[in-house]
């Protein structure tokens, strides 16, 4: 049964790119930080962000895909002016010099504050991503339904 | 301002979420009953700082403009 009287929130993200997945980990650290019990389920472009960063992939499309897709949290690009990554560059400097927190540090700043990451099962098995390639915070890998019954169970649902 | 202070949190330079984000990692050290003095200069924070009192039950005591910088003044009470 859904708790209606709950104080959780769930973010799914599902996109890969710089500028969404800040807005993401702005949302879950604050939310964590409010009180919340906070999950955040990645999947598909957003498995990145819980990434090690190493090259992935066994079979020959798994590896192609994994070398257009390496690195880590820190390379991801933002949605638009990326321009062959000149404008990620910009984006960080511009970021930097106002004092925003990188990537990076959000997220740890959410690990720190007890939000609970998640992957995507079906995402990681496509992409040929194991386990081994993501950071050790990740509590789990899950599917649609966990997702679901947290979402459920949840006063805050996001999906980025 | 004459508020007995126990903590005090630099944010100064520091953006949203990060004067939140510390706070609520400060106050988890904290005692029911003591008080953190926030200082940060971030916009959002003169409105997120109520808010997150406002939604984590803890009392907000007061804000000092310092000119360049804000201090507020958050209580534990949970």
């Amino acid at each position: 049964m859904a708790d209606n009287d709950n104080n959780n929130a769930t973010i799914i993200v599902m996109s890969g790119d710089m500028d969404k997945v800040f807005a993401a980990f702005i949302i879950a650290t604050g939310a964590a930080a409010a009180g919340m019990d906070t999950t955040m389920f990645f999947t598909f472009w957003g498995v990145k962000a819980i990434q090690k960063g190493n090259l992935t992939g066994k079979g020959l499309f798994g590896r192609m895909m994994g070398l257009m897709n390496r690195g880590g949290i820190n390379v991801i690009g933002p949605s638009r002016f990326n321009f062959g990554g000149i404008g990620r560059w910009m984006f960080k400097k511009m970021m930097g010099d106002k004092g925003v927190a990188s990537l990076e540090e959000l997220r740890q700043m959410a690990i720190d504050l007890d939000v609970h990451l998640l992957g995507c099962g079906m995402s990681m098995d496509v992409m040929e991503i194991s386990r081994e390639d993501l950071i050790d915070e990740v509590e789990d890998i899950v599917g649609v339904g966990t997702m679901l019954n947290l979402a459920a169970n949840s006063k805050v649902q996001l999906f980025i | 301002m004459d508020i007995q202070v126990d903590k005090v949190q630099d944010s100064i330079g520091q953006m949203c979420p990060m004067p939140i984000a510390f706070m609520a990692k400060n106050m988890r050290t904290m005692e029911t009953g003591q008080v953190l003095e926030i200082r940060a200069d971030d916009e959002g924070a003169h409105s997120d700082i109520p808010a997150w009192c406002e939604q984590t039950g803890n009392e907000f005591l007061a804000e000092e403009d310092c000119g360049d910088y804000c201090k507020y003044y958050v209580k534990k009470t949970v």
